[in-house]
């Protein structure tokens, strides 16, 4: 009985993985291995087989301009969306977490445009954008600031996409913050208040510390999805003008679907891939960090 | 004595909260609004303008509506009951058996909780055309079947299973499969609720992916047919696209107001690993 079981345990196990295993492995392990190895190789076109070239893809890769327009795009705009939005974010938690005035449909109001798909956001957003007689425009109409074609100039393509990006994130990142905020006993804030500390100061030397968790969490998953998030690209700019708000996921679909330069498109990947690891690892060495600490 | 200062820095940030929440919702009440009124009064908000349900006539016209809503229940509810399925098995297979390579298999799985397949699409497409999937529904749904995060997930909610129980459950004779489905499964219940909502909302609102593997209407779910619809190109109001677009988000906003706080707590926890 004891020894059927020793050897049905294991079998059962991996049959159980099984379904699973495959269908990760075919989606995500064989394409990041997959697509290394097809960065070492040509695009096959017809009647020229891929073959392998070696790091040319690489190198025709730091000769392109637009790669470093679209790596420098999306680090500008990594670096504008996660501080403001995180620091939003933190606010929020905040206010939905005291004694505010209508706080369920506050809270509803800031947690709304994470259910709603990018696509759609973007369709009411690019009317808010248009020239003249866009929302924005008509604003700025009242206080006699010219019309501007805010999707149209390279200046201010890239700044419309992350307004866009803090508006949709900011209340998904809130609901980390106020899960954390719910853990700090209300008795502590009592106590400093009555003790005289000022609300700000309990909030810079108490509640901001016990965030810290959350906050490195938050940043990974903001980093990853300044990454990944490209769909209102689509919509509002197309990448454009001049690939001024293009970003790196974009740039990868246009050079594999539009070009259908997958070799290329291959070593791109890989780029993103070496940024997405990068955070991976900070998460991993907070996760370790957090053992210790329970 | 509780600060004086404060009291007036409490109005302050009450203003603030508020002014914020009006931001955040304008856009959506902005569609509302031009949704249910005619072109005319797209940006002149007086109270006397006219209501119309004309917009969203035309919207459901001009686009094949139906059919996109179609498109996105079955690619919803397929991809879901999928990852049900393998996320419960691999999950269980974890949390209560212990196996040679068991560790090197969960690591691997953690690899696509930061490398998910939306950004391995040129790779993907391959494989997916190679399998004569290209331009199927199952073709959008498949790579994300064997969620790392649903067998993250619903490990924890396993491991927190207590040992008696599946032990009082192994005396009277049922076998590991029974007692996942009798045991193990009505326990993480609170866990399948989350994940679903979360599941749900994810690929009801996915673009990029769909996008690439569909070319008719007959597959396109809703988000891809909204960007055909709300494309200048098409020629469309943006009254009609307005219109549009509340239809599309409709139902996931609906439900969203309706159970508010399961939503909340759904995405909570996902967070929380």
């Amino acid at each position: 009985m004891k020894l059927q079981r020793q050897i049905a345990g294991p079998v059962y196990a991996w049959l159980l993985l099984l379904p699973a295993a495959v269908l990760m492995v075919a989606f995500t392990h064989y394409p990041i291995v997959g697509g290394f190895i097809a960065s070492f190789f040509s695009t096959g076109r017809e009647g020229r087989p891929s073959k392998f070239i070696g790091l040319e893809n690489y190198s025709s890769m730091i000769a392109d301009p637009v790669f470093w327009q679209v790596l420098q795009n999306n680090a500008i705009y990594a670096l504008g969306v996660i501080p403001i939005s995180v620091s939003l974010a933190i606010f929020m938690a905040v206010c939905v977490n005291g004694r505010l005035p209508g706080r369920g449909i506050v809270r509803a109001a800031y947690f709304t445009p994470t259910i709603l798909p990018m696509i759609a956001v973007a369709n009411i957003w690019l009317f808010f954008y248009t020239p003249q007689i866009g929302l924005l425009d008509q604003i700025c109409g009242l206080f006699n600031i010219p019309s501007h074609s805010w999707l149209g100039d390279t200046k201010t393509a890239l700044g419309c996409m992350m307004v866009l990006a803090v508006w949709k994130d900011a209340g998904f990142f809130m609901i980390f913050f106020l899960a954390a905020l719910q853990g700090i006993p209300p008795e502590l804030e009592e106590a400093a208040l009555i003790e005289g500390a000022g609300r700000w100061y309990f909030f810079r030397r108490v509640t901001l510390p016990l965030l810290m968790p959350t906050m490195l969490f938050v940043l990974v998953n903001a980093t990853i999805n300044s990454f990944k998030l490209v769909d209102h690209i689509f919509i509002l700019t197309k990448g454009g003008p001049d690939n001024a708000s293009s970003l790196l996921l974009y740039y990868i679909y246009e050079v594999a679907f539009g070009f259908w330069d997958t070799a290329y498109a291959s070593t791109l990947t890989v780029v993103l891939l070496v940024i997405l690891c990068l955070a991976a690892i900070t998460q991993f060495r907070y996760m370790e960090k957090r053992v210790h600490y329970q | 004595m509780i600060n004086r200062g404060s009291d007036w820095m409490q109005k302050v940030e009450v203003l603030a909260a508020w002014l914020l929440a009006f931001l955040w919702a304008a856009p959506l009440l902005y569609a509302i609004w031009a949704a249910f009124h005619p072109m005319d009064f797209i940006s002149r908000f007086i109270l006397t303008a006219p209501l119309t349900v004309d917009n969203f006539r035309n919207a459901w016209k001009v686009a094949p509506f139906a059919r996109y809503f179609f498109n996105t229940f079955v690619l919803v509810s397929i991809t879901l009951v999928g990852q049900f399925i393998l996320c419960t098995m691999a999950a269980y297979a974890f949390a209560r058996f212990e196996f040679p390579g068991k560790e090197i298999a969960f690591l691997l799985v953690l690899v696509q909780i930061m490398i998910m397949p939306d950004v391995l699409i040129v790779q993907n497409y391959k494989t997916i055309s190679s399998l004569g999937l290209v331009d199927t529904i199952l073709g959008i749904g498949l790579p994300y079947m064997a969620s790392a995060f649903g067998i993250f997930l619903l490990r924890q909610a396993f491991k927190q299973v207590p040992k008696e129980l599946v032990e009082a459950a192994r005396v009277e004779g049922a076998g590991w499969l029974s007692v996942l489905w009798k045991v193990y499964i009505p326990l993480a219940k609170p866990t399948y609720v989350a994940y679903g909502l979360v599941s749900v909302s994810y690929h009801w609102n996915n673009f990029l992916w769909p996008v690439i593997i569909t070319n008719s209407t007959e597959t396109r779910p809703l988000t891809v047919g909204l960007s055909i619809f709300g494309a200048p190109e098409s020629g469309v109001n943006f009254s009609v696209i307005s219109a549009g677009t509340l239809l599309a988000v409709s139902p996931l906003l609906i439900a969203f107001l309706l159970f508010q706080r399961q939503f909340v707590q759904s995405f909570m926890r996902s967070g929380i690993k």
